[in-house]
């Protein structure tokens, strides 16, 4: 780091008493040592602000992580230890790892890992399917193209609560609009809330219904990236569109997607607004054999219906674990994908 | 060219995007964050009026029968606040983080009876005792609604609103065609003091049912019709769970589980959208009626069925719900919250409040009122609701609550008697599933 020096432009005459550009304090009078003092405090005081100013700017962000994100966790991590009950949070009775150990034993948790992986792998496989194709088309040159971008956007705009409140309704057994257009191509109604793949299905719907267009925009704005001499040497070469579009876009994008993968599968492993609203009675259990309860409905089952935290927060605690597997899993195949190519 | 180069004005477009939905984010916070607020603020407001709140789930329908204004317009210094939660379920987990952190609570908070014994058994301490408090008659109120609220120590912590006596609403033009007496005095006689002889009677309507209508709504609403007649239900006296082996749950979950496997039941699930949408297209001929259901059935059946409704006594008296107004410690305002509290819970005021909005009184002082003892609905053919519901209320027993009463009652019609219902399982399995699942819940 320099201290600032005058801003002396050379070309200019010096002033008056000062030679030329040299330093100024060599050529200054002597100061009397409270002024030289003053001068020390300054820049000292400057030398602080340039070290420790970047550390106050990027504070808030660190202070406001430690108080809602890694006090929750490491409390949350405690209480997993504990026998803990919402009526009573702070009578905590020590527990060791019973509150872990006993969900291998728990068939409801297994169910609801079920769930979200089953779940979690019929929503993201299609929506970024779909994804990847809208941008390819979004990507083309056509009319209104802003309107189309804007508008795929619009269900991630919408909120959990009113978009699944709506599929709630279309996905009804008896005055359903889903089942009444089956009902117009001759095939009987379906009761989507009762069966386990019927009621996946449905949830799926709904997240997929979300975050197709979002995924779609990151997808469109990577396409974008594309350098366009690529294509036009493939066209040369006489690749269709569609070979264009397996040999040139889909290799370009190949961090892209991995990103959206990752991120959609954090989502699908913390769903929880979907199936919870899903259910018309409002009720946390997922449906009546818990066929879609997902982790996050269970935990929030646990902690806020049935009101044992402890239980809860160790459910929280293995989501966490498995979103970290998750996580290494993904940089492994990440950094092979790196070197293959 | 593939690759689209933004014009000034479609880039002006998107920012205009982006801000709507920036200041709808936005303004969506802000709405949350005055949600979370109006709870917690006390003291004044600029008039130096103090300012009492009190929060509800649900519709408890002080408001909406104009209670709160009479109230202020006879203490003009005192405003008063409701912040509901909705859906109730919501309600309850809040109230008791609020009471843990004794900050964010309403200076009179309700407390529905499916908690109530949870919250006096736990959390009696951080409550005012209300049985003190100027102007309160222990003798106004029904005995067992009374000790439903007080703890071993004989402090009473929550006053009681409304009760759920309970009778049967059922539809008199169907009985008719079915063949059924359509008399409500025949009516109530018909099954007098059996539940079975109310599914004898679903059997003899089901060889005429007339327009496919089915008997009754859902297996869950007559397990809790017919569960809520038990003294001894969920808890035994000593405080021991005993939903397994109880003969109340059991006889209960028998008659319901018979019920769907005759095929009685419209097998809806209660209080649901397609419940709802059955209501308004007259899918069922009965329903388990609660006082509160009226206000259900009036609302979603709608304007088509005015009058074909009517209401007959239950085979036997029991209580289905009810709610208390309780104060907590940490109240801002202790004393005008006591006052306004035992106020809204007087006698005449339940008797206001069931004629404008028929939550029946738990002051059995308010029975003889005229605006109860002369009660009737147009809507239910004119039907004397105050008289049926009053005999109800004083028959019905004192019930041993337990704290997860809630949890286990849900478990056993949203999980056992759906599973039934609705995804063709044998009563025996929904039985298992239901006892699994309240297992699992009161581990701890």
């Amino acid at each position: 780091m320099t201290a600032p020096s005058g801003f002396t432009p050379d070309t200019a005459a010096p002033p008056a008493g000062q030679g030329g550009a040299a330093p100024r304090a060599a050529t200054a009078p002597a100061p009397d040592p409270a002024e030289q003092r003053r001068r020390d405090r300054r820049s000292r005081r400057y030398r602080w602000d340039l070290r420790w100013s970047p550390y106050a700017f990027v504070a808030p962000f660190f202070v406001f992580f430690a108080a809602f994100g890694l006090f929750p966790l490491l409390y949350t991590g405690w209480a997993s230890l504990h026998q803990v009950e919402l009526t009573n949070p702070t009578h905590m009775e020590w527990a060791g790892w019973h509150n872990y150990s006993r969900l291998w034993e728990d068939e409801f948790f297994w169910k609801a890992l079920r769930n979200t992986f089953t779940i979690g792998v019929i929503s993201t496989v299609p929506q970024l399917m779909m994804a990847l194709g809208i941008a390819h088309l979004l990507n083309y040159r056509l009319r209104a193209s802003m309107f189309f971008r804007v508008a795929i956007l619009t269900p991630y705009a919408t909120s959990v609560a009113a978009a699944t409140l709506v599929f709630a309704l279309l996905f009804g057994h008896d005055y359903g609009m889903v089942n009444w257009s089956l009902g117009l191509v001759g095939l009987d109604g379906i009761d989507w809330q009762n069966g386990t793949w019927t009621s996946q299905i449905a949830v799926s719907t709904i997240v997929i219904w979300r975050w197709t267009g979002y995924n779609a925009l990151i997808y469109l704005a990577a396409m974008q990236a594309v350098p366009n001499d690529l294509y036009e040497s493939a066209a040369l070469d006489g690749a269709s569109r569609w070979k264009q579009f397996l040999h040139v876009t889909v290799p370009s994008l190949r961090p892209t997607i991995l990103f959206t993968v990752v991120v959609s599968t954090i989502g699908a492993t913390q769903l929880f607004g979907e199936p919870l609203l899903f259910n018309t009675a409002g009720t946390a259990t997922g449906g009546a054999d818990h066929q879609y309860q997902t982790l996050g409905l269970y935990m929030y089952e646990q902690g806020w219906v049935n009101l044992h935290l402890g239980r809860a927060s160790a459910i929280a605690w293995t989501m966490f674990l498995i979103l970290l597997l998750i996580a290494a899993a993904n940089a492994l195949f990440a950094r092979r994908l790196r070197k293959s190519q | 060219m593939r690759r689209n180069t933004g014009s000034h004005r479609s880039t002006a477009v998107v920012l205009a995007a982006v801000a709507a939905l920036g200041a709808g984010l936005l303004s969506g916070c802000a709405d949350d964050g005055d949600d979370g607020s109006a709870g917690s603020s006390g003291g004044g407001d600029s008039k130096g009026k103090t300012l009492v709140t009190v929060g509800t789930y649900g519709v408890m329908g002080f408001k909406q029968a104009g209670l709160y204004d009479e109230y202020t317009k006879l203490h003009p210094d005192i405003k008063i606040e409701e912040n509901v939660i909705d859906p109730a379920s919501n309600y309850y987990p809040q109230l008791l983080t609020h009471l843990g952190s004794g900050s964010g609570l309403a200076d009179i908070q309700a407390v529905e009876v499916g908690n109530i014994n949870e919250v006096t058994t736990t959390q009696a301490d951080k409550f005012v005792d209300l049985s003190k408090a100027d102007g309160v008659k222990k003798e106004n109120f029904l005995d067992w609604k009374w000790a439903q609220a007080t703890a071993k120590d004989g402090k009473t912590i929550g006053l009681g609103t409304d009760v759920g006596p309970m009778a049967i609403c059922y539809r008199k033009d169907l009985f008719q065609q079915a063949g059924l007496p359509a008399d409500r005095n025949a009516v109530s006689e018909l099954w007098a003091g059996d539940w079975q002889k109310y599914l004898d009677a679903g059997k003899d309507y089901a060889k005429k049912a007339p327009g496919g209508a089915a008997f009754l709504d859902s297996a869950g609403g007559l397990f809790n019709a017919a569960v809520s007649g038990g003294s001894e239900v969920y808890y035994d006296k000593s405080g021991k769970p005993i939903y397994k082996d109880s003969p109340a749950v059991k006889k209960a979950w028998k008659l319901a589980t018979d019920a769907s496997t005759a095929k009685l039941s419209a097998g809806l699930q209660e209080f649901t959208k397609p419940w709802q949408q059955a209501l308004a297209n007259g899918k069922f001929a009965t329903a388990s009626c609660p006082a509160w259901m009226l206000g259900q059935i009036k609302e979603y059946a709608g304007d088509k069925y005015k009058g074909k409704w009517d209401v007959a006594a239950a085979p036997k008296p029991a209580n289905w719900g009810g709610s208390f107004l309780s104060v907590p410690q940490a109240a801002k305002n202790k004393d005008e919250a006591v006052k306004l509290a035992t106020w809204l819970t007087a006698p005449e005021q339940q008797a206001k409040l069931f004629e404008k909005q028929a939550s029946f009184p738990s002051a059995q002082a308010a029975y003889d009122l005229p605006q109860v003892a002369d009660a009737k609905l147009p809507y239910f053919n004119n039907a004397p609701i105050g008289k049926i519901f009053s005999q109800a209320a004083k028959d019905s027993p004192t019930q041993v609550l337990g704290p997860k009463d809630a949890v286990i009652k849900q478990n056993f019609t949203d999980v056992g008697l759906l599973q039934v219902e609705q995804q063709g399982k044998s009563a025996n399995e929904g039985w298992k599933a239901a006892i699994k699942t309240n297992d699992n819940a009161l581990d701890q």
